[in-house]
């Protein structure tokens, strides 16, 4: 049976949620069968391109450097050296390495990123809001987005009050969106529902609901710091949940999955099930990306063997 | 053995591979027939590896090869005598096999069972020693020490003859690893039939998973795959084709592959140094 809460905007207005339950047997099947395509040959590299477009590069670890982000920006620039690319460039079914969406930083990291990119068309997204536990007075994480904003963060990607939404306060996660949004100014804002903490299928449901309604350009599943992270099932929830947003107020929603996708074959399945769920409109880096670090290195190595007929050494592509 | 209606019924075994310390079967679904020698009786079916077998066996190879050389030689020492044991606990299994698929008599099963036992422990002996026997103290002009010593090459694959020959499959993958290596096998298909038996060896001697990584298929279909493979370091070719030789050269190119070609079939010393490569170091030293 739907469920329906209502809650308040920050004009006072009365905000009607409904969310459908979630059918587990079935989304598993529907989202099994996303896995059993065969995308061979030119179509699998249209792909591979493709999933490069859309991928946030990501670090975001405690050891993070200026000399780490720099590296990491330069790669976001160049995904191979340009050594490499000479050496392929003569075959053919080559075509040049795109660059990819955006770098994922810290807010520490945001001006080293931004001043990296300069020239490009690369965002740079920063994680705010005391990520990833999101466990520390409002105001304090209000103060964690405008700091990254003020750096000059292109995107935001914030984490719900895990907390307050399994407690049932489910409009005190609404209020911080809305605050989070209001201080985001012109960055984009993805936020983060961190599903492996969400428990159910239903509550993933409800929780992307909340997050649209709040004002979230994207919304995206995880952190990568808690397992699961990204998968499947989850992401075909809020997939559904988007489609549903906009057949019902005609706004378009992004989707990020993150955390877990390493390797091409699964970011394959990804675009499969984006493109039979949303549609072609969906797969473009404005609407749809990947938090991701090591699948960048996965796709390159897929296209190298593409390319020559050789399968790649890690040592092809820098770790970073 | 008598069945429920006390018929005598016989299964034909089905033989996986052996990647990773596991045994998958190929991802591709395929198989073929072995069969019973000088008869058209199926002996088993085994499992026709896909070049997608072949990359998942050099990515695992790759990944065990930190561990398995950083072992200590006394180490892998153990494990490869573990193996002639546990080879001499199986003689009558591959006795069988030889027998059924190959048309041995007993006499020459137990010689090529003997001859494998022999290789392990001859490699298990060697494992602790042969960087003291090939390795060497320099002289050099200047206040320097200066020794070079053999280290593992990484991970080899082995493209077996197309006669087939136990002891020099043993003799083979024994002096690969134990320098450290890690292999890939490729078997001939006359005598794969010996992958069940020999997996299970390899799977019960404490190996790491991923050391040692047995495939059975058609060796025309695979061998590009291996000679080509950007991960692999060294390639050793055992099968007489020309062509396939031809080949394994030329691709071996692109990343400077070791090709190893009339290693000898015995066991010795020269297996080892085949597949290692020498480091030298100067250690500056005062007065």
């Amino acid at each position: 049976m739907q469920r329906i809460i209502s809650l308040q905007n920050h004009n006072g207005e009365k905000v009607s949620i409904a969310s459908p339950p979630i059918d587990a047997v079935m989304l598993h099947e529907r989202a099994d069968s996303f896995t059993k395509r065969s995308v061979k040959k030119q179509s699998k590299m249209d792909a591979l391109y493709k999933c490069i477009e859309m991928i946030d590069l990501t670090t975001l670890e405690g050891a993070d450097t200026v000399g780490k982000v720099k590296q990491l920006c330069s790669k976001a620039r160049f995904p191979i050296t340009t050594e490499l690319a000479d050496e392929l460039a003569g075959l053919p079914n080559y075509k040049p390495i795109p660059q990819v969406a955006a770098v994922c930083v810290y807010p520490s990291m945001v001006q080293t990123a931004k001043d990296a990119l300069r020239g490009t068309t690369i965002k740079v997204a920063s994680v705010a809001t005391a990520f990833p536990a999101g466990q520390i007075p409002l105001k304090t994480r209000l103060q964690d987005v405008k700091d990254a904003v003020s750096a000059g963060a292109d995107e935001i990607d914030m984490v719900i009050n895990r907390g307050a939404f399994l407690a049932g306060d489910y409009q005190t996660v609404f209020d911080e969106i809305e605050q989070v949004k209001a201080a985001c100014d012109k960055a984009h804002l993805k936020v983060i529902l961190e599903t492996g903490e969400l428990s159910t299928y239903d509550k993933v449901r409800l929780a992307s609901e909340i997050a649209m309604e709040a004002g979230a350009d994207f919304i995206k599943t995880s952190t990568g710091k808690v397992s699961p992270a990204a998968t499947i099932p989850v992401t075909l929830v809020m997939l559904q949940a988007i489609l549903d947003f906009y057949d019902r107020t005609g706004k378009i929603i992004g989707m990020k999955p993150a955390g877990g996708i390493r390797n091409a074959k699964q970011a394959i399945h990804y675009l499969v099930m984006v493109n039979e769920v949303m549609g072609p409109r969906w797969l473009t880096p404005d609407l749809f990306r990947f938090g991701a670090s090591s699948l960048l290195n996965d796709i390159l190595k897929q296209i190298y063997k593409q390319v020559t007929g050789r399968y790649a050494y890690d040592k092809s592509f820098s770790l970073d | 053995m008598a069945g429920l209606n006390g018929m005598n019924t016989t299964v034909a075994k089905t033989i996986k591979l052996y990647i990773g310390g596991a045994f998958p079967r190929t991802e591709s679904g395929r198989s073929f027939p072995v069969y019973a020698h000088d008869s058209k009786k199926v002996y088993a079916h085994l499992c026709r590896a896909s070049r997608k077998d072949v990359r998942n066996a050099v990515s695992i190879a790759k990944s065990a090869l930190a561990g398995w050389s950083s072992r200590s030689a006394y180490n892998r020492s153990q494990i490869l005598y573990r193996m002639a044991e546990m080879t001499e606990g199986k003689r009558a299994e591959f006795v069988e096999t030889f027998v059924q698929t190959l048309g041995y008599s007993q006499e020459q099963s137990n010689g090529a069972v003997d001859q494998a036992i022999d290789a392990f422990v001859y490699y298990a002996g060697f494992a602790d020693k042969y960087q003291q026997v090939i390795g060497s103290v320099n002289p050099v002009t200047g206040p320097h020490h200066n020794f070079t010593t053999p280290e593992a090459v990484g991970v080899v694959a082995l493209l077996c003859s197309d006669e087939f020959d136990f002891g020099q499959l043993v003799t083979r993958i024994a002096a690969i690893t134990c320098s450290g290596n890690t292999a890939v096998v490729l078997l001939s298909e006359n005598g794969a039939a010996v992958l069940a038996p020999l997996a299970e060896v390899f799977a019960t001697s404490d190996l790491p998973g991923g050391v040692i990584n047995l495939l059975s298929g058609f060796m025309d279909e695979l061998y590009l795959h291996m000679a080509s493979h950007m991960e692999v370091d060294s390639i050793c070719c055992d099968c007489n084709d020309t062509k396939i030789i031809a080949t394994v050269k030329e691709e071996a190119v692109h990343n400077l592959k070791r090709v190893v070609l009339n290693s000898p079939k015995e066991p010795g010393l020269q297996n080892i140094l085949n597949f290692v490569e020498f480091k030298t170091v100067w250690h500056p030293v005062g007065d």
